[in-house]
């Protein structure tokens, strides 16, 4: 496997093997010489820039230099000690942007260390080791903790509450844990069942519960929640998607890209997924990048993906961009849709060209047509706000205080769902750890 | 470009790189191989009386970077293991085949006269170009009496000298063990027997490492492990001051010096020649990456003499040894400070952490407003002690310049606060 797309040498359509390789793991894992050679570049930095890019502020430097002297188990319970879901993060953070963006090595003219390469590294072999869970929890409080949402955020949050000796609940609505990690993620990004198998690793420190099919205003309310237990925390992500708003969006063959990689992600065996021929991807973020790239792996003949402005407002990182075209994307900037046009489905869309003006995003009067059998919309998501009544929203997301509190005593929230930084695994699971953190702090003192 | 023709204990050679005896020279195979590769000559590995030795599995340790590159090896290897009469003829067939190039025999016999003196006849009449006593092999062989227990004790080496420079009309190269005190001792004693050079250093006593899952030492022989001997970069600096120290000694100065000890490129040649050596001998690099590597020493130290305009390998031999000088005639009135180049600093932090942890706490870090980073040498605390020039990983980032005091030159026994002080010299 590799970043670049594996296609059939005649141009015929794909065979099964050869989509099933396409969904393989997209960055091997670093073998013992690989990962040697890489520890060895690193310069072991004092109070180093790589870990103020760290939202998890993982020592990097100190668990690559254990990965030196081959303190393998020291090197991951460094990472997890800061980052108890380190495996998802090293396969999935842009790194060029974190860690990877700060290492002092791109001032000299050299590649920067692989942090997240070596951070999957320590990890994997940790997890695949059969050790015990690193972590033992403190002796009981007494107290229950609510977790809504078995995402990054709810179970990094569930993780440190039992660390710190609290009973924890998770409620998830869907049927497997790991939120966008399950369900969110491309598929090549987290090969070979990862975030299953992380989510057992982590559950492993024992004293959480995930309870299934509990859906925040329906079966589940958060007056109950805080009436049952000692506090709630909120990590619901962002459940909702924005609309094109435009004309036959309601077509048949016009879906979220959110529900597309969601379908992908839970089929076993890619080759079984039949993907229409023309496919059109609307946006320009990483959610957008990850729909257009698999939708060609799964052996779309033309896949487009087209943004309303250009590369550098795009809000994928160059990486993502580069992705797209090494994996024979077409992109088309400064379009926006107008209307999507069809019978029973869609068959072709509209878009006009657009500019800047007056640094107002402004059509042209030019338009074109682009046939498609699949619109994937990737516009954004969004805060679902009808299960949040009473709790206050602030810039479309949840409030909350410097200590994750939201507006209601009791009740944290983190994850997507708050304004956190960028919505990344990475932050998310900082805001969790850190919200539990708060919990604790909060009860303690209520209590005392 | 400068010709590398040399001269090294009255032997011609076409360069000063010679194969030190060592397994790279245990056959005729490999010689010829180093022949075509280049090399000026070859030390035959060291041959004794039959029967021959025999060896044990396995043989070599290595101390690593943490990059897989090897700083050092130690080996457990005995002198050649094949009857001397093979050695012998094909010691005279590379001798016919290329009359250019010098070998020279390297021997080992236990401490008696008639057989040092048979031995060294017998390699003599092969035809090689001299004879190197072997004084200095530290495993094994030592515990026969032979290699470093001869070594080790100066009269035995004035001996074994003395015999072989009476039995033999070619020049004779006392080879030394670095597993002494003081080097002078055995290289006096070599001069007193009539050495014509000496060649140095011979490996030094050492455990390459332990294995810790089966808690022995490294190599290990069916789970046993001895010391062995060390070799390769890591051994250069002890070789370079033992080089020196003969070199600037009175009453050794005027013996030769064939060098040895991590000598692994051109530069390294260098320098030994600048302490005085005549010309070098090489063994573990060759063993690392071949024969191949003596075409960048041939070609490097050419440039270097050409750029410097030396036009001979004498010319620039012994140039370092009147500066290298006992501690005491060090001008203490000399300062430095360290100076970081901000524009090349990466802001790793290490100048910082190594003087603040480990010296003079004279590298300040200040957060800088675009979030980076910001170090700087406090000049009042910096010692120039070199430490942060050492650790820093981009090159040219910091220097250390010079302090114009206006003092004069200033030794430790003129110092004011020397309680021993004597009258400072008149120039």
């Amino acid at each position: 496997m590799s970043e670049r797309l594996i296609v059939s040498r005649d141009g015929s359509p794909l065979e099964d093997s050869q989509i099933d390789a396409n969904f393989s793991d997209m960055h091997p894992p670093l073998n013992k010489t690989q990962a040697k050679v890489e520890s060895s570049r690193c310069l072991y930095c004092f109070d180093a820039p790589c870990i103020r890019a760290c939202p998890t502020s993982i020592d990097i430097p100190k668990f690559i230099h254990q990965i030196r002297t081959q303190n393998l188990t020291g090197s991951a319970i460094t990472i997890l000690s800061s980052n108890i879901m380190g495996g998802t993060c090293a396969r999935v953070c842009p790194t060029e942007i974190l860690c990877e963006g700060e290492c002092v090595l791109n001032a000299t003219g050299e590649k920067p260390i692989k942090i997240g390469n070596l951070q999957r590294y320590a990890v994997d072999q940790y997890l695949e080791g059969n050790n015990p869970h690193p972590f033992n929890r403190a002796k009981s409080t007494g107290r229950r903790i609510a977790v809504i949402g078995a995402g990054p955020a709810g179970l990094a949050c569930a993780h440190r509450s039992a660390v710190q000796g609290n009973k924890v609940t998770v409620f998830e609505n869907k049927a497997k844990p790991g939120g966008l990690n399950e369900y969110g993620l491309a598929a090549y990004k987290m090969a070979d069942d990862f975030a299953r198998k992380e989510v057992d690793f982590l559950l492993k420190v024992g004293g959480i519960t995930i309870k299934h099919g509990q859906v925040l205003g329906e079966n589940l309310t958060l007056a109950n929640l805080q009436s049952e237990y000692d506090a709630v925390f909120i990590g619901t992500g962002l459940g909702d998607v924005n609309n094109l708003r435009v004309e036959g969006e309601h077509l048949n063959g016009v879906q979220d890209a959110v529900t597309f990689i969601e379908e992908l992600r839970q089929t076993a065996e890619k080759h079984n997924i039949s993907v229409a021929d023309n496919v059109v991807v609307i946006g320009g973020g990483n959610t957008a990048i990850d729909a257009a790239v698999q939708a060609k792996r799964l052996g779309a003949q033309n896949v487009t993906l087209v943004y309303r402005r250009g590369t550098d407002q795009m809000p994928a990182t160059e990486w993502e961009q580069d992705l797209v075209k090494t994996n024979n994307v077409n992109v088309i900037y400064w379009s926006k849709p107008i209307v999507l046009k069809g019978g029973e489905k869609v068959e072709e869309v509209t878009f006009e060209r657009c500019i800047l003006k007056d640094g107002i995003l402004t059509g042209t009067g030019n338009f074109f047509n682009l046939r498609a059998d699949l619109v994937l919309k990737a516009i954004g998501q969004m805060l679902d706000k009808n299960p949040l009544a009473g709790l206050s929203i602030e810039n479309r997301k949840i409030r909350v205080d410097e200590k994750y509190q939201t507006n209601l005593q009791g009740v944290f929230a983190g994850g997507d769902c708050i304004n956190s930084g960028e919505d990344l695994t990475v932050q998310a699971v900082e805001d969790g750890r850190k919200a539990a953190e708060s919990m604790h702090d909060y009860l303690e003192n209520k209590n005392g | 470009m400068a010709d590398l023709k040399c001269k090294i204990a009255g032997i011609e050679s076409i360069n000063p790189f010679w194969l030190a005896s060592a397994p790279p020279t245990d056959k005729k195979l490999n010689v010829v191989r180093a022949f075509e590769a280049g090399w000026g000559g070859v030390v035959w590995k060291t041959m004794g009386y039959d029967p021959p030795v025999i060896n044990v599995t396995s043989r070599y340790g290595a101390l690593h970077d943490s990059n897989r590159g090897v700083i050092g090896i130690n080996n457990i290897e005995l002198i050649t293991d094949r009857p001397l009469e093979v050695n012998l003829q094909e010691i005279r067939e590379v001798r016919e085949e290329w009359p250019d190039r010098v070998i020279i025999g390297s021997m080992m016999a236990p401490m008696m006269e008639k057989l040092w003196k048979d031995l060294a006849v017998k390699i003599a009449e092969a035809g090689v170009h001299g004879i190197e006593l072997n004084l200095g092999c530290p495993h094994g062989m030592c515990e026969r009496g032979m290699g470093s227990a001869i070594g080790q004790v100066p009269e035995m080496v004035e001996n074994a000298t003395r015999w072989v420079r009476e039995a033999v009309d070619i020049p004779v190269f006392t080879k030394l063990t670095p597993n002494i005190t003081d080097i002078l001792l055995p290289a006096e004693a070599a001069k007193a027997g009539g050495a014509d050079a000496v060649s140095l250093i011979n490996t030094v006593n050492s455990i390459a490492g332990v294995d810790l899952d089966i808690m022995a030492p490294l190599p290990s022989v069916d789970g046993k492990g001895t010391h062995g001997g060390y070799c390769g970069a890591a051994v250069k600096p002890i070789a370079l001051h033992m080089v020196g120290d003969i070199a600037r000694n009175p009453d050794t100065r005027n013996l030769e010096i064939s060098a040895i000890g991590g000598i692994g490129n051109w530069r390294d040649a260098a320098e030994f020649i600048a302490l005085g050596a005549s010309g070098v001998q090489v063994c573990t690099a060759a063993m690392l990456y071949g024969f191949r590597i003596v075409e960048d020493m041939i070609d490097g130290l050419s440039r270097f003499m050409d750029e410097k305009g030396y036009k001979a390998i004498s010319d620039f031999q012994g140039l370092a040894v009147p500066n290298t000088v006992d501690w005491n005639d060090l001008n203490m009135n000399f300062d430095l400070k360290a100076e970081i180049n901000k524009d090349l600093c990466i802001e790793c932090g290490r100048c910082h952490i190594a003087c603040e942890d480990t010296s003079h706490q004279a590298i300040t870090k200040k957060a800088k407003a675009d979030g980076g980073m910001e170090y700087e040498v406090v000049n009042d605390d910096c010692v120039g002690c070199n430490l942060c020039l050492h650790v820093c990983p981009v090159l040219d980032c910091i220097t250390m310049k010079p302090v114009d005091n206006g003092l004069p030159h200033l030794t430790w026994p003129e110092h004011p606060e020397n309680p021993i002080r004597v009258a400072k010299k008149e120039k």
